[in-house]
């Protein structure tokens, strides 16, 4: 056996990020504060250039390269596609951030986007080693952003000082927590391994078809694997670093945090469940339902008790990530493709929420409480009606996309024979409508805060043209829904 | 002869000893880091027994993966370490109480 040419072929986008991302490295070593530009145009191109590699690969059937340790098929190229467009977005919202708080340096843009090469490597995983890697590198630059330092800030309000002491902080609970998950991923890796001979995802997929029992070590190694696959969600009971990362990393961080990981998470399931342990779905189904349940019920009830508005949507991507699972347990006819309608249309929402935070945000102050948000109406009106979109969206109200996103996954579950499990979800849902109204009636209807902090900035029209294009995404993503879910369907073609 | 299922045993023990280190303990966050080291080393044990009673050299490589990642994790976590120790001037675990809600 040897390697073809046509091999490398297929992963010529994860090589132009690698490429590109080290070579943005030393580029920055030679600028100055003037010149920093350079780095964001250079990572944006990058995202673009990739992008363009990933569409061409379109449509190749499945093929595996390298040992049959990469698999390129559409569900991999189309979360890989939905990745690159998302960290453009978040990138352009998190540029005006990172130079008012003085920590405009390549940095950030290097780390995301060797992140962004571990979700591409992890979403096309054929072999538990891939998978394995894909996460490592995934998760290690995260855990340096979060622990992202800002130099020097000019004038400190309360809250800046406290998310300016809570990075590292954050940071380390975030690595506690992600490298205990990936442990116990390995752990059942290697009981897996054990048993079958193997950590290729074929080969242990069909090595469990055969078998008409299932010995006991691999459903131990089940219960691993899916303990860290549930860590990376972050679904209920391993939520525990979610608010906390959410709330203390810097909320450009925070914004990348609330949207990609859960892209590659949706695609690390879909190779782990689907892929490798679709004969045994009975019985981790039982284990998603639980985690289901709980995760909607304490992310619910939970948010409905913060007032910092970073904390409670951290809150609300628990109870989301809940409702995901009840799309991947639905099964694969229509369940699977409403869950990646799911997690993209709630990226969008988690993108526009953080972005608006951002957008809000200025040099010395953040803008994260739900008291700051008071009267906010009456002083940038348009952000205010896009937080209502996204915050209705949220919700999961008609005509938003967040509504169109449940609708899906409560019709497959009902398809599915989940009708006590569906009416649990709307039920929570329901609950969660408080938490998310509660935002709209104070930036509508309280009185704007009598004093107001130092420096007090409107939002720059690029700002309000950003966030604008997000709000009408969620609202037309809701009235034309079909695009979306085609995209998604098709995905699931073998 | 030391049979695979006397590897698998102090693996296992050496899990859960990393498991529960990371719950029980409240003074030190360096102990945190070595708690996750053994997580991994226990791991690794488990695959070179499997590879070498099963005959099948993957396995090992796959030990190697670990290490190296290991050594990653551990230099990440101890950069963070250091800017914590840095801002708090401590590295006990129950003083990392400033996120709450």
């Amino acid at each position: 056996m040897s390697l073809s040419s046509h091999e490398f072929y297929l992963v010529v986008p994860e090589i132009w990020i690698a490429a590109m991302a080290s070579l943005i490295l030393i580029v920055d070593l030679y600028l100055t504060e003037k010149t920093r530009w350079i780095t964001y145009f250079l990572s944006q191109i990058t995202l673009i250039g990739a992008f363009y590699f990933t569409w061409v690969l379109w449509g190749q059937g499945p093929k595996t390269a390298f040992y049959e340790t990469f698999i390129l098929d559409n569900i991999g190229t189309l979360l890989k596609m939905v990745i690159f467009v998302f960290g453009f977005f978040v990138f352009m919202y998190s540029r005006k951030y990172l130079e008012e708080h003085n920590s405009n340096r390549g940095e950030y843009f290097v780390l995301c986007l060797f992140s962004i090469l571990g979700m591409m490597v992890l979403v096309s995983a054929r072999s538990f080693l891939t998978l394995y890697l894909g996460l490592e590198l995934f998760a290690l630059p995260l855990y340096a952003l979060v622990a992202f330092v800002r130099v020097e800030t000019l004038s400190r309000g309360l809250s800046q000082v406290l998310s300016h002491e809570t990075g590292a902080e954050a940071a380390m609970k975030y690595f506690i927590m992600g490298a205990m998950a990936s442990g116990m991923l390995l752990y059942g890796v290697s009981l897996l391994y054990g048993v079958t001979g193997s950590f290729g995802i074929a080969e242990i997929s069909s090595f469990l078809t055969q078998e008409t029992e299932v010995p006991l070590a691999v459903l131990f190694g089940l219960m691993f694997i899916l303990v860290g696959l549930a860590f990376k969600f972050g679904a209920v009971p391993f939520h525990m670093w979610i608010p906390d990362v959410y709330q203390g990393a810097p909320t450009a961080v925070t914004l990348f945090i609330s949207t990609l990981p859960k892209l590659a998470g949706f695609g690390m399931a879909i190779r782990i469940l689907l892929d490798t342990f679709h004969a045994l779905s009975p019985h981790w189904q039982e284990l998603m339902i639980i985690m289901a349940i709980l995760s909607m019920a304490v992310g619910n009830i939970a948010a409905i008790a913060q007032s910092n508005l970073k904390r409670m949507l951290a809150y609300s991507t628990i109870a989301h990530m809940g409702f995901l699972f009840l799309g991947l347990l639905a099964g694969p006819e229509s369940g699977y493709a409403a869950a990646l309608v799911y997690v993209i249309i709630y990226a969008l929402m988690a993108l526009g929420a953080f972005g608006i935070i951002i957008a809000l945000s200025y040099r010395g102050f953040e803008f994260e409480n739900i008291e700051d948000f008071k009267g906010l109406a009456k002083r940038e009106p348009w952000i205010a009606l896009m937080m209502m979109f996204i915050l209705l969206s949220l919700t999961g109200i008609p005509p938003f996309a967040g509504f169109y996103a449940k609708f899906l996954v409560l019709n497959a579950l009902i398809h599915a024979g989940y009708v006590w499990l569906a009416a649990v979800a709307v039920l929570f849902s329901v609950i969660g409508a408080y938490y998310y109204l509660r935002v709209i009636k104070v930036m509508f209807f309280d009185e704007p805060k009598e004093t107001l902090p130092l420096q007090y900035q409107k939002v720059s029209k690029s700002g309000v043209a950003l966030v604008a294009v997000n709000g009408f995404s969620v609202l037309l993503l809701g009235i034309f829904p079909a695009f979306i879910f085609d995209l998604a369907v098709s995905a699931f073609v073998r | 002869m030391v049979a695979l299922s006397d590897y698998l045993t102090v693996s296992a023990i050496l899990f859960g000893l990393g498991v529960a280190g990371i719950f029980i303990n409240r003074k030190n966050i360096i102990t945190l880091l070595m708690c996750i080291e053994l997580l991994l080393l226990s791991v690794n044990t488990n695959f070179v027994a499997f590879s070498h009673f099963s005959e099948d050299m993957p396995g090992q490589v796959f030990v190697f993966f670990i290490l190296t990642v290991a050594a990653v994790e551990s230099a990440i976590g101890l950069a963070i370490l250091v800017v914590l120790f840095r801002r708090l001037k401590t590295i006990n675990v129950e003083d990392l109480d400033s996120l709450k809600g």
